[in-house]
């Protein structure tokens, strides 16, 4: 008998969970990103190099790792904005356990982290123990963070030397073992995002964070863990700049915060949490990054740099707004 | 106010309104001037629907309105406030921060060169707020310092002011106390006599027959009965409500009872739930009746620990032992299971897959080591979809885009992977349509004759009685009696839910109150 499956054809099953964004913003994030890299080759004439190349690849670590730390925290409906203040207090400590207390560079690099998961644990804790918003308590862990990386180095830059220079030297094609760590770091992210039960829960907390109380599960150390594993990874950037600058700059990743939000959310992950993909921020990273190293490299000033990619950030969030309100309305 | 006594104001023609399904259908009926019209029905009979289509909130999809002579078809509330149809929402549209008269003329605000003159706002005010005879609150107040009755006054003066030919009110006494609801009837009483159509949704026997002159009663979408309210007892207003004849039966099997598997003792928490013990056995479909705001939302979700009590203990398993539990996890942990009466709001996520909400509760059977097997997560999906008949285009469908019988059965086929001995259910069958609710009892009945422990709260009286074998009605907090399947009347049950709220001598002798007819 000749039947046609009718039930397959109108069972077209629109694939949205929290964690895929569809392939049409995977597509649209990376034409951005080609067009931008087009245009700037066709502006100037250096762009399309090898030096370009390896620059980017050494700058942007820190952004990568952060900004997947970051996704995480926007999944759940937070927002941290400590991040910057708190990459300098782990650098800060890196300096005084190298040069005030002669520690050797291995365990100096992991009190840094673990000094700057402390940070984002305060955070978490106190946003889950008295339900505040993440917003304010990470403000005040923000200030807690900058006044205490001060202090431990007197409010001067701190150098260290090259004892963590190979971390950012490259090994072969421009790319250092700090790119090769933070593009592992947004593997496993994606993976943890994706598969396994810690990131249906952050997806779920995000969507609806009083169904998944009733649905037997307690939110709250995993809201913590998250705003831990920011601070994990925000000791982590720290010790990528602490190798590629030698020195610890208590003034470092002031206002990275907001370059961070910036790149997650161009890549389409929702301030509103739920909604979020650790694939789409690293294009997002990729296209913040692209777009400050284009405009360095034609010559742009830096108040027109600002304004530029102000705009672009403005633009990203409208187009991907405007997207899925079309897709919602279509079902 | 032209208009005098008994002209007709308002005429429905046919009026229906088809969603996914029907929910209205060729209703016709005449709103007069000086009337005060009780629009009732059971919870989802189409009174909210109807008063939308009134009020502009919807357009009508079969039929027409006229309105004092003219075609009416308003396509929004302003335009119908602008003609004169205003309602007034269960939910009050008050901004607490704002003061009594800010509130009274946001939209049109008294002012010079974008300066408020608030003089003239006072002014203004205090005449809006004559009308409604509450001259003694000074307009200046921050509507949140007000008592919800006197919100609700604010609310009512604000729909007043201009044209206002008919008002709506949509349960206006569900958070009203009894002085409160006084003031409220003066009010409706003196509209009526200024010749403005009233109508007047609510479910309250006692209250309609106070106030109103006809009646107006829904069942599932039809009009089934437009009559002076005086023509009718209580007895029959319930069973102009209710519509099919008490005894009614379905027939879910056979199961048996066995020993008692959950006991509640003295649970207590505030005012909302006092002191109250029950006992649940195996296989026993126990049911929870009341009024709204009786305590029975409150009741479950102390059990489930989604509130901690205050006092009071419960034991579970047979013979019953004692468990602590202080969270949902726990109360997950020791077998327990809730299903929320707010599924939108605290039982799903609208916005993931089928598969996603059926596993949450569920991820360490469909995972190894923390990660998650999505062969395993699909296949416990689609068993459940199979099992519980969930009407969807697979399990990557999101379920925000399911009816709501469907999006039901994805929360309860969440519980059923997990073995739990005790289910609460709160308004399972709520916004579901009739031929979703037979699955679900029948649903119920199967999990009944596993030997689970089922404790059912619904605002429909008749659905206890048709799938409890015992029902408990709780008033005011308390659990005044529980009643036998065959030893129960509908008139017994209503008169237990209403006992709370009368003199503290009707508590004592709760069987003695009577409907009187």
């Amino acid at each position: 008998m000749k039947t046609t499956p009718l039930e397959n054809q109108s069972a077209a099953p629109a694939r949205r969970s929290g964690t895929y964004l569809g392939l049409g913003t995977y597509l649209g994030l990376a034409g951005a990103l080609l067009a931008m890299i087009v245009l700037f080759s066709m502006l100037s004439s250096h762009f399309w190099s090898y030096s370009t190349f390896s620059t980017l690849a050494n700058q942007i670590p820190d952004l990568m790792v952060l900004a997947v730390g970051m996704t995480f925290v926007l999944i759940i409906g937070g927002i941290d904005l400590s991040v910057g203040s708190v990459l300098a207090l782990a650098a800060s400590t890196v300096s005084v356990a190298i040069l005030g207390w002669g520690w050797s560079i291995v365990p100096a690099a992991l009190l840094g982290m673990a000094v700057a998961a402390l940070a984002g644990s305060v955070t978490g804790v106190v946003t889950v123990a008295w339900r505040i918003p993440s917003f304010i308590v990470s403000l005040g862990v923000l200030e807690m963070a900058r006044g205490l990386a001060y202090q431990f180095t007197d409010s001067r830059t701190a150098y260290i030397g090259d004892a963590y220079a190979w971390f950012s030297n490259p090994i072969a094609f421009g790319i250092s073992p700090a790119f090769i760590i933070a593009l592992l770091v947004i593997v496993i992210a994606h993976l943890v995002l994706t598969r396994t039960i810690f990131g249906r829960y952050l997806i779920g907390i995000g969507t609806n964070e009083e169904a998944v109380r009733l649905a037997g599960i307690d939110p709250r150390p995993y809201k913590v863990l998250v705003f831990a594993l920011m601070g994990l990874l925000a000791g982590l950037a720290a010790l990528f700049q602490v190798s590629r600058l030698e020195a610890a700059d208590p003034n470092a990743g002031s206002g990275l915060e907001l370059q961070v939000i910036a790149a997650v959310v161009i890549g389409g992950t929702s301030l509103m949490g739920g909604r979020g993909s650790v694939i789409s921020t690293f294009f997002g990273v990729l296209i913040i990054s692209v777009l400050a190293a284009g405009l360095a490299q034609i010559g742009a000033s830096e108040p027109t740099k600002r304004i530029i990619t102000g705009a672009v950030i403005v633009i990203a969030v409208v187009l991907d707004t405007y997207r899925s309100r079309r897709a919602a309305r279509r079902n | 106010m032209s208009a005098s006594v008994h002209d007709v104001v308002l005429t429905a023609r046919g009026l229906g309104k088809t969603y996914a399904q029907p929910v209205l259908g060729e209703v016709s009926l005449e709103l007069r001037a000086g009337e005060v019209l009780a629009l009732t029905g059971e919870n989802g009979a189409g009174k909210s629907t109807l008063s939308k289509l009134f009020s502009g909130l919807e357009t009508p999809t079969a039929g027409h309105m006229l309105y004092r002579g003219q075609a009416y078809a308003p396509v929004s509330r302003s335009e119908a406030e602008r003609l004169g149809v205003r309602m007034v929402m269960q939910e009050l549209n008050l901004l607490p921060t704002l003061t009594v008269a800010e509130n009274l003329f946001l939209d049109n605000l008294p002012s010079r060169f974008g300066w408020i003159s608030q003089k003239r706002l006072r002014q203004m005010a205090v005449d809006a707020m004559a009308q409604v005879g509450l001259e003694a609150i000074d307009p200046d107040t921050p509507v949140g310092e007000l008592g919800i009755g006197h919100q609700q006054m604010v609310e009512i003066a604000r729909n007043l002011i201009g044209d206002c030919h008919v008002l709506i009110f949509d349960e206006p006494t569900a958070m009203l106390t009894a002085r409160e609801v006084e003031l409220l009837f003066t009010q409706i009483e003196r509209l009526r006599a200024r010749g403005v159509a009233i109508v007047y949704i609510s479910h309250r026997l006692e209250e309609l027959q106070r106030v109103a002159q006809r009646i107006v009663v829904l069942r599932d979408g039809r009009l089934v009965c437009d009559e002076p309210i005086q023509r009718y007892s209580s007895a029959e207003l319930v069973n102009l409500m209710v519509g099919r004849e008490l005894g009614e039966h379905i027939d879910l099997g056979r199961r048996s009872i066995g020993g008692p598997l959950l006991r509640v003792d003295k649970l207590s928490r505030g005012e909302k739930v006092r002191e109250v013990s029950f006992e649940v056995r195996a296989g026993e479909i126990f049911g929870i009746s009341g009024l709204i705001g009786a305590g029975r939302t409150e009741l479950l979700r102390l059990i489930y620990g989604a509130d901690r009590a205050d006092s009071g203990s419960i034991a579970l398993g047979q013979p019953p032992l004692p468990v602590t539990i202080d969270s949902p996890k726990s109360a997950v942990s020791a077998g327990i299971a809730l299903i929320t009466e707010d599924r939108k709001g605290e039982g799903l996520l609208l916005s993931q897959s089928i598969s996603a909400n059926i596993a949450l509760g569920n991820l360490g059977a469909v995972s190894r080591a923390g990660v998650l097997d999505r062969g395993a997560e699909r296949e416990l999906a689609e068993r459940q979809i199979q099992a519980m008949r969930i009407r969807s285009a697979g399990a990557d469908q999101v379920v925000g885009e399911l009816s709501g019988g469907n999006q039901q059965k994805v929360v309860i086929g969440r519980w059923l992977e997990r073995d739990c001995q005790v289910l609460l259910f709160d308004e399972p069958t709520r916004g579901i349509d009739v031929g979703a609710k037979f699955d679900i009892y029948g649903l119920l009945a199967e999990l009944a004759r596993q030997g689970k422990a089922l404790v059912v709260v619904s605002s429909d009286l008749r659905e206890l009685m048709l799938i409890c074998d015992r029902i408990a009605v709780l008033s005011a907090g308390r659990l005044i009696d529980t009643f036998e399947r065959d030893h129960w009347t509908q008139d017994q049950l209503l008169a237990a839910a209403f006992a709370g709220y009368q003199k503290r001598d009707a508590l004592l002798h709760p069987a003695a109150p009577r409907m009187d007819a």
